[in-house]
C-alpha cells in the first residue's frame, strides 16, 4: 500500500491523509525545528529592541514567516524608513523564496493536489520546512505529501508565533549579550542545514560563491548586495558545479 | 496629508499592521506563489531550474554572511574576529562531527562566549 512511485497516484482515503499528517508533526520534536524555535527566541528580543508591540512581532512571524524579512521589518522600523524603501528590500530578499517553491513543488504535488492547497502551503515555506522537505518527502507516497508537509509546516508557523508572543512578555529586558547569541544561531544553523540539504555539488558551492560574493555586491550595488551577491553567487556555483561533475563523469 | 510611511509615522492603530503586510507579507508572498504557479512550466532538471536552485542558495548564504559581516544591533556586539571564528568553527564542527546541526549551533556559541570573556 505505502508506495511512492507516480504511478500509483490515486486519491488517498481521510484516514490515510491524517496518519501522514500526524507523521509530519512528529518532525516538531527534531533538531532543527527545535533549534528554529530559539533562533525566534532571540528574534522576540530583537523585537523588543526595536520597540514594537507583541501583538505586532507575533502578526510580522505569522503574515511573513521568514526570518531575513522579518529582521529586515525590524530594521526599517527602527531606521524610520518609508514604506516603498522597507517592501523593495524585503522583496529583494524574499526573491528566494521563489526558486525553492518551484523546487519543492515537484516533491509536494501529487496527481490530486489542487492548486489553491498548494499555495496556502507555499506560505510555509522557510528554510526549516524546506530543507526537512525536500529531505523526507521522497519516502512519503505521493498522495499523502501535502498532508505529511502541512502536518510540520503549519504548526512549526504556529508555535513560533505563540513562542514569540510568550517570550516577548516573559523576557524583560535581556542583556544584549543574551540577545546576540540568541540571534546568532540563525546565521550558524541557515549554513549547516542548508550544507545539509544540498544534493548537488553546484549547491554546496553556491553556499562559499554566495557568501563570498557579498562584499561585491556591497561595492558595486549598495542596497541591492543581496540580490547581486545572490544572482552572482549562483550563477558562478552552477558553472563550478558543472564543471566539476562534468570532470567526473567524463 | 499623509507624508511619512514610516512605521510610526501614522498614528492609527491599523497602521503598524498595514505597514507590515505591505512592507513584509506582500513582497514576500508574491515570490511563494509565482513559485507555485510558475513550477508547472519549469523542467527539474533543466539548466533553468539547476541555477534556480543555486541562486536561491547562494541568496540565503548572502543573508547569512550579512547577519554576520554587517550585522545590527545586539550582534554587532560581538567583534569582527569572535564572529567569524564563531561562524567558522561552528561549520567545522558540524562537517567533523557526523553532520549534527546541533553540534554546529553549540561550538558557535562557545565560541562566542570564550571570545567576549577572554579577549
Amino acid at each position: 500500500m505505502v508506495t511512492s512511485d507516480d504511478s500509483i497516484d490515486q486519491a488517498a482515503s481521510q484516514g490515510e491523509r491524517f496518519t501522514w499528517f500526524l507523521r509530519g508533526m512528529r518532525g516538531l520534536v527534531s533538531a532543527p525545528a527545535l533549534i528554529l524555535m530559539s533562533a525566534f527566541l532571540g528574534f522576540a528580543g530583537l523585537c523588543r529592541e526595536a520597540g514594537i508591540t507583541w501583538i505586532e512581532a507575533s502578526f510580522l512571524t505569522l503574515t511573513v514567516w521568514a526570518l531575513p524579512a522579518q529582521i529586515i521589518i525590524l530594521g526599517a522600523v527602527v531606521a524610520g524608513a518609508s514604506l516603498p524603501a522597507a517592501a523593495f528590500a524585503v522583496t529583494l530578499s524574499s526573491v528566494r523564496l521563489m526558486p525553492m517553491v518551484v523546487a519543492l513543488m515537484p516533491e509536494l504535488r501529487g496527481a490530486q493536489s489542487r492548486k489553491g492547497t498548494l499555495l496556502f502551503l507555499s506560505h510555509f515555506v522557510a528554510v526549516t520546512s524546506w530543507v526537512f522537505a525536500m529531505e523526507r518527502l521522497r519516502s512519503v507516497p505521493r498522495n499523502c505529501r501535502t498532508s505529511y508537509y502541512a502536518g510540520f509546516a503549519v504548526p512549526l508557523t504556529l508555535i513560533n508565533t505563540v513562542i514569540v508572543a510568550i517570550v516577548f512578555n516573559l523576557m524583560d529586558e535581556l542583556p544584549a549579550m543574551a540577545t546576540g547569541a540568541l540571534a546568532f544561531l540563525t546565521p550558524v544553523y541557515f549554513l549547516c542545514s542548508l550544507y545539509g540539504s544540498a544534493r548537488e555539488t553546484s549547491g554546496r558551492m553556491a553556499l562559499g560563491s554566495g557568501m563570498l560574493a557579498l562584499p561585491i555586491g556591497h561595492w558595486l550595488a549598495p542596497g541591492f548586495e543581496l540580490l547581486v551577491a545572490g544572482l552572482l553567487g549562483g550563477v558562478v556555483a552552477y558553472l563550478l558545479g558543472r564543471a566539476i561533475d562534468g570532470r567526473r563523469v567524463a | 496629508m499623509i507624508s511619512d510611511l514610516s512605521f510610526h509615522g501614522i498614528a492609527a492603530s491599523w497602521w503598524p499592521f498595514a505597514f507590515i503586510l505591505l512592507a513584509g507579507w506582500l513582497p514576500t508572498d508574491i515570490w511563494r506563489y509565482l513559485g507555485v504557479l510558475t513550477s508547472g512550466q519549469l523542467d527539474e532538471h533543466s539548466p533553468l531550474a539547476a541555477i534556480s536552485r543555486t541562486v536561491a542558495t547562494a541568496l540565503v548564504s548572502a543573508v547569512i554572511g550579512q547577519l554576520v559581516f554587517y550585522p545590527t544591533g545586539a550582534m554587532a556586539d560581538f567583534s569582527l574576529p569572535v564572529r567569524l571564528g564563531a561562524l567558522g568553527l561552528g561549520f567545522v564542527a558540524y562537517l567533523t562531527c557526523g553532520r549534527r546541526v546541533l553540534v554546529g549551533i553549540l561550538t558557535a556559541e562557545a565560541i562566542l562566549f570564550a571570545g567576549t570573556f577572554f579577549s
